[in-house]
């Protein structure tokens, strides 16, 4: 577990005179006239607990890599405290001593650089085992816990060779090795796959939430990406000129934009791969109840009757005769579907949910713990698509 | 006119004050010194010429094969020094051999520490620059005089000169490897566990490394070049035959010595050349 508690960030000589125009709520460039020091971070608190990933994200200079740089003392707090869960209980890191900080990031907080930031001189088994080198371990142990992590990674027959012999994928897998190496909870990723060409990011993102389901560790990721942002994070939090403008899930982000800046982010990524079918679908509550049935659309005419289990619920056009509904569970083809409604899990993905919604020809229902919970109609789906509310009916 | 060349100012009286003074105050301090240096660069040379030639000559190119493990360079070494046998400057050459290496070692001892401090505190480096400048500038035969007089006459003038000449070359280039030591590896270093003193062995001097080696190469190469000016206040070695050569005109020996002097640089320079 990480906390960010209140953290300011000031660059510059004497930092704490630029704390008052802070408060005031000033903007970065005022503060840099009046006092010549450049605000890195303002209040930003966020947590991030253990088995999740967060990602901080935004443009350049928004000061995502300046908070996460915090976390382990590459940059220095001005004001505010990281807590960090340790051996000993939860600590202020940047209340530690210089002793009890290098405990800590040998210990509980690793890191993973965007240039990779590995030694030229050192062979990619001696890179992995860098830190636990410094942890005092002998040579022996260092090798093999080195060995297995480039097992992991998928780098064994590498060991020997200098990081740059290998590929910059491969140099950003010793990376990942190094820090695994560590294990430690907490791992901090500065863009670690910013560097690598598309086909390369794409499998390494499916290697780390491979590794994490298995290793459970408190993940903090920066990237400017938000298609990477949002198939990684469990929750993201959006910086814009050092301050935290939203923290959020991705569906929520995607969906419910909360200024105007997310929205410019937002309106350039695909939602069907990030939003699943609890985002998108409309709870039954939302729907009026008319003679024990609820209307689904007035232009449809469509109204659905729950029944006492979900085989019993039903979905009607107007007069014409009640459908059953099926259950579909990810994996099953769509292709074979009969034409009648389905019944989905909330963890399905926008994308299923839109190829049942086409070839079923009916809305979709969506049920948890064995009862309907909402419906997904083309409104939402439209919605979902355009970024923006549209008229009912 | 007159105005101006009537009263000389005592600039050059200052500096033979500053020096009595130095030899009045310390000149225990500097015979010491002294001596201590003479004592082991003699014994040094007194070890090498016990061993006879086809020995050393031997021993050299074993080592130099273990370590660039080419025939050709080997090979080149064995003949250079058959020939300075041959030519009959082998005492010389060990001289200025021994002379060479307490020169670069006495320089890597005090200029990459120096380096290495001037890196971590910008202040130290601005208080270096002009000195430095000064040292690489001034010809040595200026700082020979008072070298000479604090000293006194022989291999130890020669040796100070020297390193007075050669130091600033791996101050310099250990100062810039050192400085320049890309920021995300220190970043690295420290967040992996790090303390100061593992960052600067395990990261800052590994990285600087290629520039520390250069530096050593043209602080050997520098020495090198002030073996005849060594000479000219009484060190042994292969610039005596030179100096001797320039007083009598004697082309043939001025040809030799200095043909022995060129193979020993290659040699060297080929040493410090790994890969």
């Amino acid at each position: 577990m990480i906390e960010f508690k209140n953290v300011d960030v000031v660059f510059g000589k004497q930092p704490e005179r630029a704390l008052p125009l802070m408060d005031q709520q000033e903007s970065r460039q005022t503060i840099q006239d009046q006092t010549g020091l450049v605000m890195g971070v303002r209040d930003a608190s966020l947590k991030v607990g253990k088995g999740e990933i967060c990602v901080l994200m935004g443009l350049s200079g928004s000061g995502k890599s300046s908070l996460l740089r915090t976390a382990n003392g590459l940059n220095p707090v001005t004001r505010g405290s990281i807590l960090i869960e340790t051996e000993e209980g939860v600590q202020d890191f940047h209340a530690l001593s210089e002793d009890d900080r290098r405990n800590v990031r040998m210990n509980t907080i690793t890191m993973v650089f965007q240039k990779f930031a590995l030694m030229p001189w050192l062979t990619v088994a001696e890179n992995v085992g860098f830190g636990l080198e410094q942890k005092g371990l002998d040579k022996k142990t260092v090798r093999e816990k080195a060995m297995h992590q480039l097992e992991l990674v998928g780098l064994a027959e590498w060991a020997d060779k200098r990081p740059d012999e290998l590929s910059g994928g491969m140099q950003q897998r010793v990376g990942l090795a190094r820090a695994f190496a560590m294990e430690t909870d907490i791992i901090l990723m500065d863009e670690p796959f910013s560097a690598l060409d598309p086909l390369i990011r794409t499998q390494l993102q499916d290697e780390l939430l491979h590794l994490q389901e298995t290793l459970n560790k408190t993940v903090v990721f920066v990237s400017h990406d938000l298609d990477e942002a949002l198939k990684l994070g469990n929750h993201i939090a959006i910086m814009k000129d050092g301050e935290i403008v939203q923290h959020d899930t991705p569906e929520n982000i995607v969906l419910n934009p909360a200024t105007d800046y997310v929205r410019d982010f937002v309106a350039h990524t695909n939602p069907v791969d990030v939003v699943n079918a609890q985002a998108l679908m409309r709870p039954l509550d939302r729907f009026a109840e008319e003679d024990g049935r609820r209307r689904i659309s007035k232009r449809d005419d469509c109204w659905l009757k729950l029944g006492g289990h979900i085989s019993d619920t039903r979905l009607q056009y107007g007069d014409s005769t009640p459908l059953a509904v099926t259950q579909w569970t990810e994996g099953a083809t769509l292709e074979s579907l009969p034409k009648q409604p389905v019944v989905v899990n909330p963890q399905t993905k926008m994308q299923e949910v839109m190829a049942l919604r086409y070839q079923t020809g009916h809305g979709v229902l969506v049920a948890e713990n064995s009862a309907i919970v909402g419906y997904i109609g083309d409104r939402d789906i439209y919605h979902a698509m355009l970024g923006k509310l549209i008229g009912d009916d | 006119m007159s105005l101006i060349t009537d009263n000389k100012l005592p600039v050059g009286s200052w500096a033979e004050t500053l020096i009595d003074g130095l030899i009045d105050v310390s000149g225990g301090f500097f015979d010491a010194i002294s001596g201590a240096l003479e004592v082991m660069i003699e014994s040094l040379v007194d070890v090498l010429t016990l061993l006879p030639p086809w020995l050393f000559i031997g021993i050299v190119a074993a080592l130099v094969f273990w370590r660039q493990r080419n025939k050709g360079v080997t090979a080149f070494f064995v003949l250079s020094l058959l020939l300075i046998w041959n030519l009959g400057y082998w005492e010389e050459t060990i001289e200025t051999f021994s002379l060479i290496v307490y020169a670069t070692g006495l320089c890597v001892l005090l200029g990459v520490p120096l380096g290495i401090a001037a890196a971590h505190r910008p202040w130290l480096f601005r208080l270096l620059r002009p000195i430095l400048d000064l040292m690489q500038t001034i010809p040595p035969f200026v700082y020979l005089i008072p070298a000479l007089t604090l000293f006194g006459l022989g291999v130890v003038p020669g040796l100070v000169s020297t390193i007075v000449f050669a130091i600033a070359a791996p101050i310099r280039l250990t100062y810039l490897g050192i400085s320049e030591v890309p920021e995300e590896l220190l970043e690295a270093g420290r967040a992996f566990g790090c303390t100061k003193r593992s960052l600067l062995l395990k990261v800052e001097i590994p990285a600087a490394m290629s520039s520390i080696r250069a530096g050593i190469t043209q602080c050997i190469m520098l020495s090198l070049s002030m073996v005849v000016i060594a000479a000219l206040v009484g060190a042994d070695g292969l610039g005596k035959p030179v100096v001797r050569a320039l007083n009598t005109v004697d082309i043939a020996t001025g040809f030799e010595a200095g043909l022995a002097i060129v193979l020993v640089a290659i040699m060297l320079d080929r040493i410090f050349k790994t890969k």
